[in-house]
C-alpha cells in the first residue's frame, strides 16, 4: 500500500471589532470595523486566497487527480467573502468541481462552543454544512473543529452528528512515545477516526519557510520531499495541516512560497511511494492502530497545545461566561440582527486577543492582535458585549409587554 | 506686587488639578492686581494668557552667567544622579514617555551660548535632570525679570523657586498641592522626599491645600507649624456649560473619575461595586481614567464577574469629562489620601451626588457630600445604595451640594494668598 500525504487548509478572517466606546453603549449598535474588514480581506485576497487557489487549479490539472487537498472555511469568512470579495467563493467553486478538493465541516462562527454548549456547537456545526453543500456541492464527512481543539467528548458528539473522521493535533502530551503519522480513534466512541496533525513537518512549511536564521533555510520541495521519505520510512501517513494564509500572507510571495508550492506535488509524486488523499479517502483507506485519550482539550496552539490561548485567565473567562450565559435569552428572540451578531461575537479570535501569555508566544500573537494589550481587546469586546446584552433584554421585554397587551386585550373582550 | 510663578500646567494643558488650580488661582490673584509672571516649560501658545503673562521656559535663552548649575545651587549634583528615578509613571508610560519626547528634548546637556532648553511639560522621561534644568532656566528668568515674590507650585518647581530665590534675594512661598506621601503611601521615593523637604526649609512660608496635607507637612516633614497656612483650593465654574445628552442606557449610572493610581483608591470602588451589583441589579459603573492600576482594576472586575455592569473608558478629556458627569447618577471619589481633590466640586456642579473619602482635603470644605473612609467598603457600598434608592437623599446632596460649591470662590483664596505675599515681603 502506499503511503499518504494529506494535505488541509484553514481559511478563516475575523469580523475585527470598531473601536466601541462606553459611550455608545445603548445608543449605537453597530459592532465591527467594516473597513478593516475589508482591506485586510481584500488584502489577503490578493496576496493569498485568490493566488494560491489558482496555483492549486493548476497543479491539480497538471497532475490529473493525483493532486487532492482539502480545506475548512468558517462560515464567518463566507460570509466576508460574499459581501467583499465573491471572486474568491468563485475560485473555490472552481476548485471544487475538480473533484479533488475535500470540503470539511466546522463552526459556522470559528467559535469555541465546543468547549461550553454541546447544543450551539452542534447547531453552529449543521448550519456551516450546509452552507457548504449549498456552495460546493458536497456534504462535509470529516470534521475539523476551531483551532484543531479536540477532546474525548467533542469527539463523541462529533461521531454521534454523523462524521466519519476529525482532525486535531498531534500533540506530544497526549501522544508520548505514539506516533501521529497513523489513523486513531476516539475513546468514547471508535467508529470516529482521527487524523494527527504533524507539527514538525507542517510548521516547517507555515513558520519556519521564511526563517533565515533556520539552519535549513533556503527549504525547497526538493529537500522537504528528502524529510518526507527518510523521516516516514515505516509510517503511513503524514498529515500537513496549516493555514491557508501561509501561502502569500504569512509567508509573503517574495520568499518563493509560491515556487515552493508548485513543486511540491511533482517531487512528490516521482520521488517517494507517497500518493496524496483527502480526509475522507484516508479515513477509508487506513486502519486506526489505537483508540486516543484525549480527557481534557487539546488545540494546535501555541506551546501548550492547549486551549489557554483562548479561555483561563480572568479576562476570557469573565467575556465567555458572560456571552454563553446569555445564549438562551438570546434564541428565544429569534431575531436575525442579534443572532447574526451572537454568532460573530463567538469568534475565538476575539478571546484570544485578550490573551497574556505574553512570553512564550507573543510574538505570534502580536501578528493576529489588532490591540496593543489584552486589557485593551477586553475593554472593548465588553462594551460591544453590554449594548448587545441589553438589546436582547429589551428585546425580550418588548416581546413579554407585547404578549401581555394580547393577553390583556383578550381578557377585556371576554368581559365585554 | 509682582509675583513670579512656577507652575507646570495651564489650559487647556492639563493632566489634573495642579493645572486646574495653577489656573484658577492665577486669574483670582489678577482680579485682587497682583501681576503674576508665570513660567512653565513647553508652553504651546494656546494657553490662555487673558490675565496672566506666561514666559515659556524653553524660549529663554541661557547665558554664560549663571550656566553652571553648581553655582546656583550645591544640591544639583546630588539631583543628578537621581535621575532614573521617576516617582510618578510606569515603566511602560515612562518608554512611552521617553519615544515621544525624544524628537523634542535636547539630547546634548552641555551648555553653549545662547542655547535654548526644552522641556517636555509633563512629568518626564530624564526628571530629575529636567527639573534642574528648570531651575537654571529660573535664575535666568530671575535676573532678568523684576519681581516681588516667587511663588512655586509643587515639587517639580521647588528648585526653580530656590534659584529663584538666591539669586535675587526675594522671598519664596511654595504651594503644596500633594506630598510624596499621598502619591505614593509609604513607599516614598527618598529622591522626591528629600527635594520636598528642602523647598520647605528654604520657603519664607508654605501654602497647604488643605489641613489634611498642612499636617503631612509638619508630621512628616517636620516643618514648623508657624510657617504652614492652609489655603483651601476653590474651583472656577467660568465657561463651565452643563451638557445635555441622551443616555442610551436605562439604568443609573455610578462613576470614578481620575488617575487609577494607589493614591485615589480604585480597588475600593470595585469592590463597593461589586456589594452593590449583588443587591441592587440595576446599576452600572464606570472607571473613568487611566493609570498604573488600570490593568489590575480589570483583572479584578472580571474576577469579580461584573464586567457586564463595569466599563472602562480609559481617559478622558474636555467634552467628553463633561459627558460623563451628565451620565452619572452617583459620583465617586474613595482616595486614599487626596491632599484636595477638584473633581467631586466639578460632579456636584454638574447636579451629581457625590460620595468622598474622609481622607481627602475637599472634606474639610464640603458639608453636603457624604463622607465615607476610604477603606470601609461597607459604608461606600451602602452609600452608593442609598443615592441610587432614595430620592429624596440624592435631591437633597445636589441641591444644597451645588449652592455650596458656588460659594467656592478662587478670589477667596486668592485673597488669603494676597495676604501671605504681603506678611512675607514684611519680614524680608
Amino acid at each position: 500500500m502506499k503511503k499518504t500525504i494529506c494535505l488541509y487548509f484553514q481559511v478563516h478572517q475575523p469580523d475585527r471589532l470598531r473601536l466601541y466606546r462606553f459611550f455608545d453603549i445603548g445608543k449605537d449598535s453597530w459592532y465591527y470595523d467594516e473597513f478593516a474588514n475589508k482591506t485586510i480581506l481584500r488584502r489577503v485576497a490578493e496576496r493569498c486566497y485568490l493566488p494560491a487557489n489558482e496555483v492549486m487549479l493548476e497543479q491539480i490539472r497538471l497532475h490529473k487527480g493525483a493532486f487532492k487537498i482539502s480545506y475548512s472555511i468558517s462560515g464567518v469568512v463566507l460570509d466576508q467573502f460574499e459581501k467583499y470579495a465573491p471572486e474568491v467563493i468563485e475560485s473555490f467553486k472552481e476548485l471544487a468541481k475538480t473533484g479533488c478538493v475535500e470540503f470539511l465541516a466546522e463552526t459556522y462562527a470559528h467559535s469555541l462552543a465546543s468547549i461550553v454548549s454541546e447544543d450551539e456547537f452542534i447547531a453552529q456545526v449543521k448550519k456551516h454544512s450546509l452552507r457548504i453543500e449549498s456552495l460546493f456541492g458536497q456534504k462535509p464527512k470529516v470534521f475539523r473543529n476551531t483551532e484543531l481543539i479536540y477532546s474525548d467528548t467533542i469527539g463523541a458528539t462529533v461521531a454521534q452528528m454523523g462524521f466519519n473522521g476529525m482532525l486535531t493535533e498531534g500533540a506530544k502530551h497526549i501522544l508520548g512515545w505514539k506516533s501521529p503519522n497513523y489513523i486513531y480513534t476516539n475513546a468514547i466512541n471508535p467508529r470516529l477516526k482521527l487524523l494527527l496533525k504533524n507539527f514538525q513537518l507542517s510548521d516547517d512549511i507555515a513558520f519556519r519557510f521564511s526563517d533565515r536564521s533556520w539552519a535549513n533555510w533556503p527549504l525547497t520541495s526538493e529537500k522537504y520531499v528528502t524529510w518526507l521519505s527518510k523521516s516516514l520510512e515505516k509510517d503511513e501517513i503524514v498529515n500537513l495541516f496549516m493555514d491557508y494564509e501561509t501561502f502569500g500572507e504569512h509567508q509573503q510571495s517574495s520568499t518563493g512560497i509560491f515556487q515552493f508550492l508548485k513543486h511540491l506535488p511533482s517531487a512528490v509524486l516521482s520521488q517517494t511511494d507517497f500518493e496524496f488523499c483527502t480526509p475522507s479517502e484516508v479515513c477509508k483507506k487506513h486502519q486506526p492502530v489505537a483508540p486516543l485519550h484525549v480527557p481534557y482539550a487539546i488545540s494546535w496552539a501555541d506551546e501548550e497545545r492547549d486551549i489557554s490561548a483562548w479561555i483561563g485567565n480572568e479576562l476570557q473567562n469573565e467575556a465567555f461566561g458572560k456571552l454563553y450565559e446569555a445564549r438562551e435569552s438570546v434564541l428565544k428572540t429569534k431575531d436575525t440582527a442579534l443572532l447574526s451578531d451572537f454568532h460573530k461575537l463567538q469568534e475565538s479570535d476575539h478571546f484570544y486577543y485578550m490573551c497574556t501569555k505574553f512570553f512564550s508566544d507573543g510574538a505570534v500573537h502580536k501578528y493576529f492582535n489588532p490591540y496593543d494589550t489584552p486589557y485593551e481587546a477586553f475593554i472593548n469586546y465588553m462594551n460591544v458585549l453590554s449594548d448587545f446584552l441589553v438589546r436582547v433584554e429589551k428585546f425580550s421585554t418588548a416581546d413579554k409587554t407585547k404578549s401581555g397587551t394580547k393577553i390583556a386585550a383578550n381578557k377585556g373582550s371576554k368581559k365585554a | 506686587m509682582k509675583v513670579l510663578m512656577f507652575g507646570w500646567e495651564f489650559p487647556p494643558h492639563i493632566s489634573g488639578g495642579l493645572g486646574t488650580a495653577c489656573y484658577g488661582l492665577t486669574k483670582g490673584l489678577s482680579n485682587m492686581d497682583v501681576e503674576v509672571l508665570f513660567v512653565m516649560p513647553s508652553a504651546s501658545g494656546d494657553e490662555d494668557e487673558s490675565s496672566i503673562k506666561i514666559i515659556n521656559a524653553s524660549d529663554i535663552a541661557v547665558t554664560e552667567t549663571s550656566k553652571d548649575v553648581r553655582t546656583i545651587l550645591e544640591k544639583v549634583q546630588f539631583l543628578r544622579v537621581g535621575s532614573n528615578l521617576v516617582p510618578y509613571l510606569t515603566p511602560e508610560q515612562f518608554t512611552e514617555m521617553v519615544e515621544k519626547n525624544r524628537k523634542g528634548q535636547v539630547k546634548d546637556f552641555k551648555i553653549s551660548m545662547g542655547q535654548k532648553y526644552k522641556f517636555s511639560g509633563k512629568y518626564g522621561s530624564n526628571l530629575m535632570e529636567e527639573v534642574s534644568r528648570y531651575a537654571m532656566v529660573a535664575a535666568e528668568i530671575a535676573l532678568k525679570n523684576d519681581f516681588d515674590v516667587i511663588h512655586a507650585h509643587d515639587w517639580l518647581t521647588y528648585l526653580a523657586g530656590i534659584a529663584a530665590k538666591r539669586i535675587s534675594g526675594k522671598p519664596l512661598v511654595i504651594h503644596v498641592h500633594a506630598t510624596e506621601f499621598d502619591r505614593s503611601g509609604t513607599n516614598v521615593n527618598s529622591v522626591v522626599f528629600d527635594l520636598e523637604k528642602l523647598g520647605m526649609k528654604e520657603a519664607d512660608k508654605i501654602i497647604a491645600v488643605s489641613n489634611l496635607t498642612r499636617n503631612i507637612i509638619i508630621n512628616k516633614y517636620g516643618i514648623n507649624p508657624n510657617k504652614v497656612v492652609t489655603v483651601h483650593n476653590a474651583v472656577d465654574f467660568q465657561g463651565f456649560e452643563q451638557m445635555d445628552v441622551e443616555r442610551g442606557l436605562d439604568e443609573k449610572i455610578v462613576t470614578f473619575l481620575g488617575r487609577i493610581t494607589y493614591q485615589k483608591g480604585p480597588e475600593y470602588f470595585i469592590e463597593a461595586a461589586a456589594k452593590v451589583l449583588k443587591r441592587y441589579p440595576n446599576v452600572r459603573f464606570v472607571m473613568a481614567g487611566s493609570g498604573d492600576l488600570l490593568n489590575r482594576s480589570i483583572r479584578r472586575v472580571a474576577k469579580l464577574g461584573i464586567a457586564t455592569r463595569f466599563h472602562f473608558t480609559g481617559f478622558l478629556i474636555g467634552e467628553d469629562v463633561k459627558k460623563m458627569f451628565s451620565y452619572s447618577d452617583v459620583y465617586v471619589m474613595p482616595s486614599v489620601s487626596e491632599p484636595f481633590g477638584i473633581s467631586p466640586l466639578e460632579a456636584m456642579r454638574s447636579n451629581v451626588p457625590t460620595i468622598i473619602s474622609k481622607q481627602s482635603g475637599v472634606a474639610e470644605v464640603l458639608q453636603h457630600a457624604i463622607k465615607v473612609d476610604f477603606w470601609d467598603i461597607d459604608a461606600l457600598a451602602d452609600a452608593i445604595f442609598g443615592l441610587l434608592k432614595y430620592p429624596a437623599l440624592s435631591q437633597m446632596v445636589v441641591k444644597n451640594g451645588l449652592e455650596e460649591v458656588n460659594a467656592l470662590r478662587w478670589d477667596n483664596a486668592a485673597f488669603y494668598v494676597k495676604e501671605i505675599y504681603s506678611e512675607v515681603l514684611k519680614s524680608n
